[in-house]
């Protein structure tokens, strides 16, 4: 009798990034390829974003496949990220599975973006039950699993935090993504500016911060190491404040930071000291599998497959607005 | 006697002038650098005393004050050995009486305290305790006041998502009864016009569905 693992191709495109991972039910990755969409100038513009999946979307899935020395007959299930994103993106990455599950004939799964962050991180740390902080350009949710879903134990009541970063950046000619650049930047500031906090119990708001910071910007009178150093060390104490009253709160001996923000050191170092404090485990994903990727899409479609949850072709309509704690989590439930 | 190390306070019972008495000491984080953090600790610190003291002349039970050290961001208090709303709802499965009764009681205060312009800012069920069958409010660190609709409805929408999140077996009902009561007490017209406002604040909250 052969015995023969399950093969979940995913593919994600919410928003910037374009992947195509490759992942077992071991959780073993075969390949995660990704291209991004860069803005020439400004931000990010839906319609484009959805033309660059579109001319990737072949390329990206070729190499994929390349690298995982695997061809279509190989997979077993097709998986996508359903929402939340910019919808044009989303209808791309949704037309390219539909093609893939129709023309070889394999179950559809429909993936929510945000859930992807968490299972994949939780696949990587070893976290059984972890309080997660996921924050990127386009999310900031501190959320934990009860009863079937991961509940929202705080949020932006408005931007994100990679969205505050990264305006910020392209407002001060930094360049694109902002938040490495203000990193560096922030290494060699020491003069804190005071700037706005805004922390609403535990939920938090970024915008009052954005135009304080873009103000003091403009009055031209103070270095860009300063302002970089005094955004990121009001922001990240938010963020930080935030996740420790959830961790007290739900008592979670596991926290978790994952998104594209993750990679920043000097949030790391913050949250992992909270995560002392109450004696609780601490992981970062690596920022292969914190930015947005196909393999993340690819496990979460693995756990949806092993539990039945396949998605009929005809009922696969992206959803833009697909909220985190709207998502069914159908493979947990301790 | 240390009793309790919060995320932003060292919780102490000791006697103080011959009085058993709860001494709350913000903490220094080590995460935040100390210009931040000595100014939203004093900040904290200031504001909850004064806030607490507003909130019982609004007819809304805390702990009383007896002593407040701005410098040692230290706050010296009744203390109320009761037990977190948080943990009673925690025990029970059902909606009884009692339950029902804690929830409509939390309608009814919140509403006073809106009614006189205090928002908590914190309105979670661990900042809730039961004391002799009375229902009080403590932690007022991110209060404020203001007059405005939009604070009062966020200062309920955080208490909804802790509802939702936290007590999700209560919930709708839970928040059906805490309006219900809320409503009553703060008068139909100001009152509906708050908790309507929650779900405007809410579709302007990331991805939400019915936007």
């Amino acid at each position: 009798m052969e015995i023969r693992v399950t093969i979940c191709l995913g593919i994600e495109g919410t928003a910037h990034t374009f992947g195509v991972g490759i992942v077992d039910d071991e959780g073993t990755i075969y390949s995660n390829e990704k291209h991004m969409y860069i803005p020439e100038s400004g931000g990010i513009h839906p319609r484009e974003a959805a033309q660059h999946h579109s001319e990737y979307a072949h390329i990206i899935l070729r190499k994929a496949l390349d690298t995982s020395k695997l061809t279509m007959d190989d997979i077993d299930v097709v998986a996508f990220s359903r929402g939340p994103g910019l919808g044009p993106c989303l209808r791309v990455t949704a037309t390219v599975a539909r093609v893939l599950a129709l023309k070889y004939n394999k179950p559809l799964i429909g993936v929510n973006h945000c859930v992807a962050h968490i299972e994949i991180g939780r696949l990587i740390s070893g976290f059984a039950d972890p309080l997660t902080l996921y924050v990127s350009g386009g999310n900031t949710i501190v959320s934990a699993y009860v009863n079937k879903r991961y509940r929202v134990f705080g949020e932006t009541l408005d931007i994100p935090i990679g969205n505050l970063l990264d305006v910020f950046a392209r407002e001060a000619g930094l360049g694109n993504p902002g938040g490495p650049i203000i990193e560096k930047l922030a290494m060699r500031g020491n003069q804190y500016i005071p700037l706005p906090y805004t922390v609403k119990g535990s939920d938090l708001s970024f915008s009052g911060l954005l135009t304080a910071v873009l103000t003091r910007l403009r009055e031209g009178k103070y270095k860009i190491e300063d302002l970089a150093y005094s955004l990121q060390e009001t922001a990240f104490a938010m963020l930080t404040e935030v996740t420790e009253r959830a961790l007290a709160h739900t008592m979670k001996k596991e926290l978790l930071l994952t998104g594209g923000v993750a990679a920043n050191k000097r949030l790391q170092e913050m949250l992992r000291s909270i995560a002392n404090e109450h004696d609780a485990k601490f992981a970062v994903v690596p920022i292969k599998l914190a930015g947005d990727n196909g393999a993340m899409i690819a496990w979460t479609g693995i756990l949806h497959y092993l539990h039945n949850d396949i998605l009929p072709v005809e009922q696969s309509v992206v959803l833009p607005k697909w909220r985190l704690d709207e998502a069914e989590i159908v493979w947990r439930d301790e | 006697m240390l009793i309790h190390k919060g995320a932003e306070a060292y919780l102490y019972v000791e006697y103080w002038n011959n009085r058993l008495v709860l001494k709350k000491y913000r903490i220094p984080k080590r995460y935040r650098i100390p210009e931040l953090d000595l100014k939203l600790r004093i900040e904290r610190t200031r504001h909850e005393a004064k806030l607490m003291n507003s909130a019982r002349k609004a007819g809304v039970p805390t702990p009383l004050i007896y002593f407040i050290d701005i410098p040692n961001t230290t706050i010296i208090m009744q203390y109320l050995a009761g037990k977190k709303v948080k943990s009673i709802l925690d025990e029970n499965k059902v909606i009884d009486d009692k339950i029902y009764k804690i929830f409509s009681d939390i309608g009814t205060y919140v509403a006073k305290l809106h009614k006189n312009n205090i928002i908590h800012g914190d309105l979670t069920t661990s900042n809730m305790i039961i004391y002799e069958n009375t229902l009080f409010f403590i932690d007022f660190g991110l209060g404020f006041f203001s007059p405005d609709i939009e604070d009062k409805a966020v200062d309920l929408h955080l208490l909804k998502t802790i509802l939702k999140s936290t007590h999700n077996d209560f919930y709708p009902q839970s928040f059906n009864i805490i309006t219900e009561a809320y409503i009553k007490e703060y008068g139909k017209e100001q009152g509906s016009a708050i908790i309507n406002r929650i779900a405007s604040i809410e579709v302007r909250g990331r991805y939400i569905t019915e936007r």
